[in-house]
């Protein structure tokens, strides 16, 4: 099978192979470079934890073949914690209002909800839902994802000190 | 859920895209946000052999309003639309739409192009267009024409468009200041396709309109614009009768099929409460 050179940045370290036309961006993330992060759930576009950052998008990386990531940059959940290895605002509001039960969902959460509060600082609850609305959660009921998320606004609007 | 293997090309102008087209036949396929092919591709129902991605050809992007007319690059996304002030001031009714699709992340990557292209009856696109008096510029190697979206859509995934010939832009006639606007869709839960949606533009002189456009999305094997809905307001005060008629009409238009969603009766009915509400919502926006 012909093979198509791809090279992309990825957590902020240039990346390249040489791959399938048909493999899915998930499985270059995940086989490829290791970065199992980004679950796989339902393979159907419709769950969200295969969510990554892409050129200041969110998309679900199960519906978009590796070669089209051609020259894009691309964040994943373990680009997430601060330079120093410090949570981020986000991790932290999940840890602190127990945002995740399983934890399968949430590299995906965590990837959407830093778009969306890329776009919206200081989104309202209602917002974050529909924020969130690519994302199926089957343990949390959704509430402690809606804190968690209003937690990391709070903190980035600077209304709320760091978690003791 | 795996797709079959094809070859990848990327052209980087839209001339390289219809020589690519031209030459690869019913082996190549055109691929733009990809979130209605990929699906199909991952369960073999689509296996082109030749991937043609338009994600690189740059006259395909971009929003143009001037003052008779709004353009609309294939390529742009649902979420450009969304994220567009100027379009929202002058056509509000496709960010409304467009909010209807899916969620975010499907809207950050599905094209306008794609959407209306694609010819699923689930798409929301088509039938706006159609309420719009859209037309869409269809681009292949013996030159260019302009289909109207009331004329494009001939059968499911059947359309006007011929195989070889890209779908580079929309163009949608400035609604008039002031014109009413709405669309209904029912569905499932956020990311459904519709149960039965209803798009709606209409204008009003004094207590009198004197336009009005209805077309339904998800009732039938294509979007239905169906001329006796709108036709049936135009010249009343839209008040409770004429509203009765025109949902009467839109009940008479739709031709679901029964699927997961209900059955055809109830589909049918629902496509005449999405005309109503919509209707309803389209007059009161309506600012004289
Ligand atoms: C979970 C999920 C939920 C969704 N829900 C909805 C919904 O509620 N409503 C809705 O309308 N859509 C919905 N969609 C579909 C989504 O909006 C698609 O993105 C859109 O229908 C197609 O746009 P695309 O750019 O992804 O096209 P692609 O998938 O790339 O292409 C679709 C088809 O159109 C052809 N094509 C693409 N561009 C052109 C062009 N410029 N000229 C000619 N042919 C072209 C392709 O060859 C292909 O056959 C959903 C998708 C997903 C994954
Ligand atoms: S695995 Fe991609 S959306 Fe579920
Ligand atoms: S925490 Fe288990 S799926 Fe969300």
């Amino acid at each position: 099978m012909n093979k198509t050179a791809v090279k992309m940045t990825v957590n902020g370290q240039a990346v390249e192979g040489q791959v399938e036309p048909r493999l899915l961006l998930i499985h270059f993330l995940r086989e490829n470079l290791g970065l199992t992060g980004p679950h796989v759930g339902c393979e159907t576009s419709h769950c969200g934890a295969c969510t990554v950052d892409l050129d200041g998008t969110s998309i679900k990386s199960c519906t978009v073949f590796a070669v089209q990531a051609e020259g894009a940059s691309i964040t994943t959940i373990e680009g997430m914690a601060n330079a120093d290895g410090t949570l981020s605002a986000l991790q932290e509001g999940f840890m602190q209002e127990h945002g995740l039960q399983c934890g399968f969902c949430t590299p995906g959460m965590i990837m959407r909800a830093h778009r969306l509060l890329q776009e919206n600082r200081d989104p309202s609850d209602d917002e974050i839902r529909m924020g969130l609305s690519g994302n199926l959660c089957r343990c949390t009921g959704y509430q402690n994802i809606v804190k968690a998320v209003r937690y990391a606004a709070d903190k980035l609007n600077g209304r709320q000190e760091a978690a003791e | 859920m795996i797709p079959g293997t094809f070859e990848y090309h990327r052209p980087g102008s839209l001339d390289e895209a219809v020589t690519l087209l031209t030459k690869f036949g019913d082996e190549g396929r055109m691929i733009a946000g990809g979130h209605s092919l990929v699906p199909m591709m991952k369960l073999r129902l689509a296996v082109p052999e030749h991937l043609i991605d338009l994600g690189h050809v740059e006259s395909l992007q971009g929003i143009e309003i001037t003052g008779q007319s709004i353009e609309i690059g294939a390529m742009t996304t649902q979420h450009d639309l969304i994220a567009s002030d100027s379009l929202v001031e002058t056509c509000p009714l496709l960010r409304e739409a467009a909010l209807t699709i899916a969620d975010p992340q499907v809207r950050y990557r599905g094209t306008i192009g794609g959407n209306v292209a694609n010819g699923d009856p689930g798409n929301d696109m088509p039938a706006v267009m159609q309420s719009l008096g859209a037309s869409y510029v269809l681009h292949g190697p013996s030159g260019t024409r302009q289909v109207a979206a009331r004329a494009f859509y001939e059968a499911a995934y059947f359309t006007a468009r011929e195989d070889d010939e890209i779908l580079t832009a929309i163009n949608i006639p400035v609604p008039a200041p002031g014109h009413g606007f709405a669309y209904e869709k029912l569905k499932r839960k956020v990311g459904d396709y519709a149960i039965a949606a209803a798009a709606v533009v209409l204008t009003m002189d004094g207590g009198t309109c004197d336009s009005a456009a209805i077309a339904l999305t998800n009732v039938g094997d294509t979007p239905i614009h169906a001329e006796a809905m709108g036709e049936s307001l135009v010249g009343t005060a839209v008040d409770d009768g004429a509203i009765a008629k025109a949902v009467a009409a839109a009940k008479a238009a739709a031709s679901p099929a029964a699927d997961l969603r209900g059955p055809r009766d109830y589909r049918a009915h629902a496509a005449g409460v999405m005309a109503g509400r919509a209707i309803k919502r389209a007059l009161a926006r309506v600012k004289t």
